[in-house]
């Protein structure tokens, strides 16, 4: 089943970045030698849910907005949740991550499986670096992702050993 | 004699426009005492970061300035440049800006008319909420978007702040046979195209008509992209020269955007339904029978048939990117060298939200010393604050949950573009 792992994010945007990072260290882990298309994205909607047309398995990563506990991952199985507002970061026209969600529920776009990974993110601000929390989180998602991939186990849930 | 209440409504975050903005409207009984249209989002300081950069940097710099529009931000400035510096394009050349034009206008369309204003006439709060009763509506918007955005990609190297424009043309053009692979999608577009028209005709739109100073583009032979003089419906006929003398922008406290305006006169429109106005007779035929179909009156002054006259700007785009697609031929170079001179140049294109201005001073080094821009939004708001004044006083007696509802459609009719924060609006009603 074809997998594709898209991480989202602006890299001048601090830890909005976390996604792209993802794709940055899955890269250097040599992931994509598995066979796995991994790509970075803005996030911006439409163009998102075209990235996942035609694929089976697709795993996205994106940074979520700031609740006091930065660096925790959180993990939403597209067909069994609904995914929470106000908690990914808008791009332009306030389409984002959650609307392509959303958008492709209601329209049946939804690859078979969706798996989005959140990362709290803690600075958002223009210029400023990934914040370490994030950092760290980005590296154990990374770490988890490539297991799973050389396992060709798709993780469903983040190990609660991980967890913060 | 019962003393009349005054009411205050206030959106505090204005939905599905392009930035920050909010939105306060003070009544008492029917009569508006005051309407602001407040756009909060900070200053961003492009002209004067633009100061002391090469001229041959600013086609990738200015397109920043909007995810929805950078083909327009491109365009005013590659004309103002190459005006400035005396350059004139290969004939190739212009034909393909027309082009990525075409595919700017029919993504950036699609989009305000099915994502963004189409739920307003339907009852809903946001396009995915009506993209569950009507699926393969949406479905057709997002092909049409898609079919936009197959131009800019193609011609601009990506679909968001594309990197092919350059001042004396492009850095690579595509060849015959890459837009060629357009024809199938964009033969599809153009009857999208015409069922978007037909089918927002069909919307019930409040009886709203004002006497707008209608500000566009006009070409003796063509509907209007790059080139033209400035035109108005009464009497305004001016180069783009000019533009400083017949128009000023006010600093109001309530807003980070100037307020545009004609000197001596007033607030003006710009956009689909001044375009159209001014340009109705240039307009191939398919375009000008949809809007006769559709119901169109010409002059078009009742702003919520905007969405009519969008989609017949869809119909437009989509057969001018055939045609000149058809007709293409690339050009022997894609681009003329420019040598640097200390010049000034000014040029206005029309921006899918309308007439965008841009003035640029270089130096004998090629490096910008001053740099004015002044987009459709902030040319519009005068005009939508105006259009609010009268519109509230006839939807007063409403609740207020419904005037501010109808309110938000008014502001939306313009397409406003100041980058956009939530779908939610806090409406504060305060009663004496």
């Amino acid at each position: 089943m074809a997998l594709r792992i898209i991480g989202c994010g602006n890299f001048d945007r601090g830890d909005d970045a976390a996604g792209l990072l993802v794709v940055r260290r899955l890269h250097a882990l040599g992931v994509d030698a598995l066979g796995v298309e991994i790509i970075g994205h803005s996030g911006e909607t439409f163009s998102l849910m075209n990235c996942w047309t035609g694929y089976e398995r697709v795993i996205l990563i994106d940074a979520t907005a700031p609740t006091g506990t930065p660096g925790q991952v959180q993990v939403w199985s597209a067909h069994a949740d609904r995914l929470p507002e106000d908690t990914f970061p808008c791009s332009t026209h306030a389409f984002g991550v959650r609307e392509a969600v959303e958008l492709a529920r209601a329209m049946n776009y939804l690859p078979p499986i969706l798996l989005i990974y959140g990362i709290e993110g803690k600075r958002f601000f223009l210029g400023a670096p990934p914040s370490p929390e994030v950092e760290c989180a980005v590296a154990s998602v990374a770490e988890q992702l490539a297991m799973a991939v050389s396992n060709s186990v798709v993780p469903l849930h983040w190990p609660q050993e991980l967890e913060k | 004699m019962s003393k009349q209440q005054t009411r205050t409504i206030k959106v505090d975050i204005l939905a599905r426009v392009e930035g920050e903005g909010a939105l306060y409207v003070k009544l008492k009984g029917n009569q508006v005492l005051d309407v602001k249209l407040k756009i909060y989002e900070p200053p961003r300081f492009f002209e004067a970061f633009l100061r002391g950069r090469h001229f041959s940097e600013l086609p990738d710099l200015v397109a920043r300035i909007c995810g929805i529009c950078p083909i327009a931000y491109q365009m005013s400035a590659v004309h103002a440049i190459e005006r400035a510096l005396g350059i004139g394009i290969d004939p190739a050349v212009r034909q393909l800006r027309r082009l990525f034009y075409c595919g700017e206008w029919i993504e950036s369309h699609a989009l305000h008319v099915y994502m963004l204003h189409a739920p307003d006439f339907l009852g809903y709060p946001d396009g995915i909420a009506m993209a569950r009763d009507h699926q393969a509506i949406v479905q057709q918007g997002l092909r049409l978007k898609k079919a936009g955005n197959g131009i800019v990609s193609l011609m601009g190297g990506r679909e968001i702040h594309p990197v092919s424009a350059a001042v004396g043309g492009f850095y690579k053009v595509p060849s015959k046979s890459a837009l060629k692979e357009l024809v199938d999608e964009l033969t599809w577009a153009l009857d999208a195209s015409l069922a978007t028209a037909h089918w927002v005709s069909g919307f019930d739109f409040p009886d709203f008509e004002q006497d707008y100073e209608f500000v566009s583009l006009f070409h003796p032979e063509e509907y209007p992209f790059n080139e033209g003089r400035i035109v108005s419906n009464r009497g305004l006929d001016i180069d783009a020269t000019e533009y400083e003398e017949s128009f000023t922008e006010q600093h109001v406290q309530h807003s980070n955007a100037l307020h545009s305006v004609l000197r001596g006169r007033d607030s003006y429109m710009v956009g689909p339904m001044a375009r159209f106005n001014l340009n109705f007779g240039k307009l191939p035929d398919v375009a000008q029978q949809a809007a006769h179909d559709c119901g169109l009156q010409i002059p078009c002054r009742n702003p919520f048939r905007s969405i009519v006259v969008r989609a017949i700007e869809l119909v437009f785009a989509c057969h001018e990117a055939l045609r000149l697609i058809r007709e293409y031929e690339p050009p022997p170079v894609p681009r003329a060298q420019a040598a640097a001179r200390a010049s000034t140049g000014h040029a206005a294109t029309e921006a899918p939200r309308g007439l965008l201005y841009h003035r640029y001073v270089l130096d004998q080094d090629g490096l910008i010393t001053s740099a004015k821009i002044v987009p459709p939004t902030s040319q519009n708001q005068k005009r939508i604050e105006e259009d609010l004044r009268h519109f509230v006083s006839q939807v007063a007696t409403r609740p207020a949950e419904e005037i501010t509802w109808k309110c938000e459609q008014a502001v939306r009719n313009y397409d406003p573009c100041i980058s956009c924060a939530t779908h939610f609006l806090r409406l504060q009603l305060e009663r004496d």
